[in-house]
């Protein structure tokens, strides 16, 4: 119980130590990072950065919801295809790319407010295969109602730059973590962690579920619906229903789980780990990165709820380590 | 729009109605008594239907008959399966238990999904036998020789399982674990052996599911989801206790399907059923046959 509360407590609200050496590293890897495509102009190389730091968002923004307020919704496909679906038809009508970006992301909070009301009134599993359902009947009726290609329009294929996608999604990784920090340092993630624990001790304390579970919603679809139009910006041609997969969801819940979930670096170790072995693995075994992340993911459930990040914690602290002594 | 087109329609819904109550039934076991949500249920549909089609393709057997091998073939994989994995789980207490269920259970229609893929490949496969389109002509209807047998197979296996549940030593056993398994096993009963039981014989209804979907659908690695989702939704709107129910919400199921599919349009057939189970969720979760 005291052990719980510790690494809770060490998870959510514990400050940094020296305050200025995290914030100070993300900067320098965010210019590092920045600098790539000036050095390297392999395109496969900025692909990968590119998927990695588009699935950071993804995990990321699961994770605000599930990991941060014990939500765990399996709808986060129709976020992001929401996302992608506005972002795409706004932009290959002629608006300017950031706008659609924008509205895209909104689109999609808007959808998450309006079907996020009735939707918490599910609990626990219920609300989980709730919001399964909901985003598979999305993607079905997008399925149907848009089964034609979107391809870009020739002059956006000529004038393609896989750099501008490069920064965008590099961008948005860094606002998503970004973000995601921030609300851990706010007294709301204080109450969504309440919420997350134990929601009836909760309300009985004074917290408002409903709102705080809405707001990390709100924020998470935010995110969800930005990675979509990322990912609608960088396809050339793709099937709108692509966007509602569920993978989607399945991805970010792999990347969040097996990185840690409700940590700030889960997603990020999630989405590098994921990104690195599934293209490694591609070209031999297609698909064998799956049942690998689904072994990892069962053990990461039944043994290992912290993830990645815990086992990190756990080996630096660890008594048999040659540095530690006795 | 002709009669026969709407009656061909409603007895296609129903034929299918009635696979998905045997889908159904199965999660509605492990679920009632483990208190586990399994969402690989699908998954183990899938791999009986393969278990038919390999038999069929390979040996010659006839897919009726291949539900003597695919049925114990799935029983004896559920049972590993609850001994692997799921004895983990059902140790946990209430909610955590069934978030932890999904969890675990999603990761392993990844790993199954995947791993039929590898060997089988993502092709599509069905079963056709000489007398697959064979039937009687009944007013303008056609009703295929295979899907009445399956309605009627259907029909026995739910059937039986409730005989089973109310008559044998067993299923009362199994019916007392699923109420309180405390007192059960303060009377004498082996939790452990009746949650490993359960989950194998929800498997194999799976499985027996499979048989009969590969035969009249056809068996892909990723149809796993949908069946899913089909079995939740039977689940959900007979509610969780109800064994019987799942046949006639099926029905009800399928006929829906079938009847948005001839008048509104093809495209929503899959929508209403998820659409239904919103609704049911939310206004009326203890589902419409619900037992106090």
């Amino acid at each position: 119980m005291h052990e719980t509360v510790e690494r809770v407590a060490q998870q959510t609200t514990a400050p940094p130590r020296r305050g200025w050496l995290w914030p100070g590293l993300a900067v320098a890897l965010a210019a590092l990072l920045a600098l790539v495509p000036q050095f390297v102009k392999r395109d496969d190389v900025l692909n990968l950065c590119f998927m990695v730091f588009l699935y950071i968002s993804l995990g990321q923004s699961w994770n605000m919801l599930a990991g941060f307020a014990g939500q765990t919704s399996l709808g986060h496909a129709a976020l992001f295809g929401i996302g992608a679906l506005t972002t795409r038809m706004l932009w290959t009508n002629g608006e300017p790319f950031a706008l659609a970006l924008l509205l895209g992301g909104l689109a999609a909070t808007i959808f998450a407010l309006i079907i996020g009301v009735p939707t918490f009134r599910l609990r626990g599993a219920y609300f989980t295969i709730g919001t399964l359902a909901m985003a598979e009947a999305l993607r079905i009726t997008v399925s149907q109602t848009m089964p034609l290609v979107s391809t870009l329009p020739t002059d956006q294929i000529v004038g393609y730059n896989l750099a501008t996608r490069y920064y965008v999604a590099l961008a948005l990784a860094l606002a998503t973590v970004g973000t995601a920090a921030l609300l851990l340092r706010s007294r709301l993630s204080l109450g969504m962690l309440a919420v997350r624990e134990d929601e009836e001790a909760a309300q009985a304390t004074g917290v408002n579920p409903l709102k705080h579970k809405l707001i990390a919603f709100t924020i998470s679809s935010f995110f969800a619906g930005l990675a979509g139009g990322v990912f609608a910006f960088q396809q050339v041609s793709y099937y709108p229903e692509a966007a509602f997969s569920p993978s989607w969801t399945f991805d970010a819940l792999l990347i969040s789980f097996v990185g840690g979930l409700g940590t700030l670096g889960g997603p990020v170790i999630g989405a590098l780990f994921y990104i690195l072995v599934r293209e490694e693995l591609a070209v031999t075994l297609v698909n064998f990165h799956q049942i690998i992340f689904g072994i990892l993911f069962i053990i990461v459930v039944l043994v290992f709820p912290g993830g990645l990040v815990e086992a990190w914690a756990r080996l630096r602290k660890a008594r048999w380590l040659p540095w530690r002594g006795r | 729009m002709s009669y026969e087109t709407i009656a061909q329609n409603l007895v296609f819904g129903l034929f299918v109605g009635s696979m998905y109550g045997v889908a159904a039934v199965g999660l509605a076991l492990v679920f009632g008594v483990l208190k586990v949500l399994n969402v690989a249920h699908g998954e183990l549909l899938m791999i009986g239907g393969y278990v038919t089609f390999w038999l069929y393709t390979l040996l010659g057997i006839d897919p009726f008959l291949s539900l003597l091998i695919s049925i114990p073939a799935l029983f004896l994989f559920g049972l590993a399966l609850d001994r692997v994995i799921f004895r983990h789980v059902v140790r946990l207490a209430g909610e955590t238990k069934i978030k932890n269920s999904l969890l675990v259970s999603f990761g392993l229609t990844l790993i199954l999904q995947n791993a039929v893929i590898q060997l089988f490949s993502a092709d599509e496969r069905g079963v056709q036998m000489s007398y697959s389109g064979a039937g009687l002509n009944l007013f303008g209807v056609a009703l295929p020789y295979t899907r009445m047998l399956i309605m009627v197979i259907a029909l026995v296996a739910i059937l039986s399982l409730h005989i089973f549940l109310q008559r044998t030593y067993t299923g009362k056993a199994i019916r007392a674990t699923a109420e309180d398994w405390e007192a059960a096993a303060l009377a004498g009963i082996s939790i452990q052996r009746i949650y490993l039981l359960t989950f194998g014989l929800g498997a194999a209804l799976a499985g027996m599911a499979g048989t009969l979907v590969s035969v009249s659908y056809g068996v892909a690695p990723g149809i796993g989801l949908a069946w899913t989702l089909k079995a939740l939704v039977v689940i959900v709107l007979a509610g969780t206790g109800s064994i019987l129910g799942a046949f006639p919400v099926g029905l009800l199921l399928g006929a829906a399907e079938a009847l948005s599919g001839t008048f509104i349009g093809p495209a929503y057939r899959e929508v209403v059923g998820l659409v239904l189970f919103l609704l049911v969720l939310l206004l009326r979760p203890q589902g419409l046959f619900a037992r106090a």
